[in-house]
């Protein structure tokens, strides 16, 4: 192992990465090919806007538009949002809390190579015979009806990237549970860590139904089994529910982790503790709570019954309660603060009102009779794009620029940054906005083309360039990634300045232990009491400098995706009846997957220790990434 | 972790699961997935109970009609005794007994695959007379239910195996020990879950 960093060739950073442990190498890897979803995600969402551009638009057929408007939906939840914010908590979490690691490295590589595996199969159904068309909620009176393999590259797809994302919320929660550093306390730790914690508990019980509910459809699409088939005593319902128990937390995942990044953002830019910590805290368990007595509120129109309605119309109403706190939290964060307008403060700022637009429109269709007339139109577009974009997509691109140096070692340019922001912010407002009124005067959602005496056609157009304007943005952002990586200008361990939680102690990127001595937390905001009182090393240690136990990187678990990947093949192929090989492929791909168990089961693996000497050498001679 | 540091029952600690930082990781983590594992059976048992009887119009088979309560009881008394046998293996784990470990998990893989036997056994006779898998939603969501209990019994079972194998050579040591612990935990798991499937499909079915 060298200390110092030195050139390596392009195969092998490769193997270090197919093999890494490090969950800021896991990070990367999270952010890139989320990033790399992202733009997919985009491409096709531009799409959608070119069809609806004019009246009787024939730039996409009905069938395609199907396909592009399901994958757009189900790239953006599953394999662009999620990703990116597990990469922030990878790359964040545990650095907050002061440890070394997360408490299953091995598992964290594990999880990510599953969601990439899962999300690859997912799209590779462009390529061989149609992407599924049924929505990216796939209510099985649709989806069962769905010809082509399209539906089983969702299903399957899913339950592999599904099991990736679970594994990596377990992992989240023993990290925070065991391995926080002496004195943080639950109420120390900060707001990131605790959404990642919250979000954390909700995938762990949310996943499970949605993984049932997609096994159902395995089953019923690729076996014989009758789960949703009426005629022999099926229930399409089933799914629905179980879509929804898993969806509406699923929501909560995404902007609790936002909420989380934002939060961060409001002490640090304006330079004073945030506002109601504990409230804040407490709302942040509150909507993790509610967010599973809620999910047939997506269900009002499916004629559940009066009674049923008004409960859940009534338990989604409350959940506005511990939002509100928060926005307030926040808004008397700012107050009286010296605020310092930088990239990510700027969409901080941005989201509160963009976010409690959508808050408001959300509040509405909670009102079942309402909803009846709001169900399936543009109203509904509009509604969670200003809550999935406006709170969550505005803090993955506040949490680039924040979180950026962090992970990389370089800072993303400020006034290019600015730019991004304009841009995506009229562009996402001229977009959304004028949806709520295509909905109010009829327009319904998932249809392809419109008629020109229905009147939309103005703002469908206004809408189109609204979504020009983001995608203006988001090359802007590109471009400033490729600037900073060309120029590479190194920064320190704090670079915004004003950070206030243990991740700003240390350098940045961090050396692959993170921290040479164990961190003693003395309150809220460790690193900005240090500050404040003036210490030199920017940190108290609660152990003497000595060995650090790590673990050994593996390939494992990349072989072990890459056999469920082999076996979804086989399972998907079975259906078709004239291939002799799919079996077999099920059989050896679920063989690649259990014997990579076994042997990772078998063989002893006791991680290493890096000496004293090795850390004394690392503080005079720069950063050491871990790689041998 | 020195793997060739020798124990006695004296030196032993207590809780051996949980005296490493790794042992602890590994104890929380798996409380949390068997959280995760609850909430699949739940959605197991739900689907189950909203298609229970529910299949094409003629339907030959009712779960009044179809179950019979002596072998499943064999397999119910089966199962919950090799639960007991697994606390005296973990019994003996803790006093660093590791002979008494090995003879008690022999014992408990030897009850599980007598419990898994009948289970085929059980399945291989339903279709057999006509209630097969594709027959009705009634009788897929009873094989889905059944089935994937069966499945992590299976698991189960691998898992004290190979254990049992890889560790034979050389005893109890810490980085094992939390190994042994969590497949006994997940046996107990795979017990309660059975529990439930007797009492709601079985028991339950037979009332009508």
């Amino acid at each position: 192992m060298s200390s110092i960093a030195q050139k390596k060739g392009v195969g092998a950073t490769i193997w270090d990465y197919l093999t890494t442990v490090d969950h800021k190498k896991i990070a990367i890897l999270y952010f890139i090919s989320g990033g790399l979803f992202f733009v997919i995600g985009g491409i096709e969402a531009m799409m959608i806007r070119i069809q609806l551009m004019k009246a009787g638009n024939d730039f996409l057929s009905a069938g395609l538009y199907n396909e592009i408007i399901t994958m757009h939906g189900t790239t953006m939840i599953f394999l662009a949002s999620m990703p990116l914010l597990l990469a922030f908590m990878n790359a964040v979490m545990p650095l907050q809390i002061g440890a070394r690691d997360v408490a299953f490295p091995f598992l964290n590589s594990l999880g990510f190579w599953l969601f990439f595996f899962g999300g690859i199969f997912l799209n590779l159904s462009w390529f061989l015979g149609g992407a599924p068309d049924a929505g990216w909620t796939n209510y099985a009176s649709l989806a069962m009806a769905s010809e082509g393999h399209g539906i089983d590259f969702y299903t399957l797809g899913l339950t592999i990237s599904g099991f990736g994302t679970l594994i990596a919320g377990i992992n989240f929660l023993v990290t925070i549970i065991n391995m926080r550093a002496p004195g943080m306390t639950y109420m120390r730790m900060p707001l990131f860590t605790w959404t990642t914690f919250v979000a954390s508990a909700l995938i762990l019980l949310a996943f499970p139904p949605l993984t049932i509910g997609l096994f159902f459809m395995v089953f019923d699409r690729l076996f014989g089994a009758n789960f949703f088939d009426v005629a022999m005593g099926g229930n399409t319902i089933i799914w629905e529910h179980l879509f929804w128990i898993f969806g509406h937390p699923e929501v909560y995942i995404l902007i609790l982790p936002a909420f989380g990044i934002f939060s961060e953002i409001f002490a640090i830019f304006s330079r004073k503790r945030l506002f109601g910590y504990t409230a804040l805290v407490f709302a942040t368990i509150l909507i993790g709570f509610y967010g599973f007595m809620v999910w047939a509120h997506h269900m009002f129109t499916v004629g559940l019954g009066p009674t049923a309605n008004a409960v859940f119309a009534l338990a989604t109403m409350i959940i506005a309660v511990p939002t509100g706190v928060k926005i307030f939290n926040w808004l008397l964060t700012i107050w009286g603060g010296n605020v310092s307008f930088t990239t990510p403060m700027l969409y901080a700022v941005a989201f509160i009102p963009s976010f409690v637009a959508g808050g408001v429109t959300g509040v509405m269709q909670a009102m079942a009779p309402l909803d009846y007339q709001l169900h399936d139109s543009y109203f509904i577009v509009a509604h969670f794009h200003y809550v999935i974009v406006g709170g969550v997509v505005l803090a993955l691109l506040a949490g680039t620029h924040l979180y950026w140096p962090k992970m990389f070692g370089t800072m993303l340019s400020e006034k290019l940054g600015k730019i991004t922001f304009w841009f995506f912010l009229i562009g996402f407002h001229l977009t959304f906005f004028i949806q709520h009124f295509l909905g109010l005067m009829g327009m319904p959602r998932r249809v392809y083309t419109f008629g020109a005496n229905q009147g939309w056609d103005t703002y469908n157009l206004i809408s189109s360039f609204g979504a020009l304007f983001m995608a203006i943005g988001v090359i802007v952002l590109l471009i400033n990634i490729v600037l900073t990586i060309v120029k590479n200008e190194r920064i320190g361990n704090d670079p915004w300045g004003d950070g206030r939680t243990l991740e700003w102690a240390i350098p940045s990127p961090p050396p692959f232990y993170n921290f040479p001595q164990t961190p003693l937390v003395r309150g809220l905001d460790s690193y900005w009491i240090e500050k404040m009182e003036g210490n030199k090393e920017g940190m108290v240690y609660a152990e003497p400098l000595g060995d650090i136990h790590m673990p050994n990187g593996s390939i494992i678990p990349f072989i072990m995706s890459f056999g469920m990947f082999v076996a979804a093949f086989g399972a998907m192929y079975h259906m078709d009846g004239d291939k002799a090989w799919a079996i077999p492929v099920l059989i050896i791909g679920m063989g690649i997957t259990f014997g990579s168990m076994l042997v990772r089961s078998l063989k002893d693996d006791l991680g290493f220790y890096i000496t004293k000497e090795e850390l004394l050498r690392d503080a005079k001679g720069g950063i050491n990434d871990g790689s041998k | 972790m020195d793997l060739n540091k020798k124990y006695t029952p004296q030196t032993w600690p207590d809780h051996p699961e949980t005296a490493t930082l790794e042992g602890k990781n590994k104890f929380v983590g798996f409380w949390l997935l068997l959280a995760a594992e609850t909430v699949t059976f739940a959605s197991l048992f739900a689907t189950y109970l909203a298609l229970k009887d529910k299949g094409p119009s003629g339907m030959e088979f009712s779960a009044s009609s179809l179950f019979e309560l002596p072998l499943v009881f064999a397999m119910t008394m089966i199962l919950l005794t090799s639960s007991l046998t697994s606390v005296y293996a973990m019994y003996h784990m803790k006093n660093h007994n590791f002979k008494g470990m090995q003879a008690w998990l022999g014992i408990t893989v030897l009850l599980g695959l007598t419990f898994l036997g009948l289970e085929i056994y059980e399945f291989n006779h339903y279709v057999h007379i006509g209630f097969g898998y594709t027959n009705s939603a009634f009788s897929s969501a009873f094989f889905t239910l059944v089935g994937t209990h069966g499945a992590h019994v299976l698991f189960g079972l691998s898992w004290f195996i190979a254990l049992m194998l890889r560790n034979s050579k050389r005893g109890l040591n810490m980085y094992n020990a939390p190994k042994f612990y969590l497949a006994a935990l997940y046996w107990h798991f795979i017990d309660v879950v059975w529990v439930f499937i007797f009492t709601v499909v079985y028991l339950m079915g037979v009332i009508g």
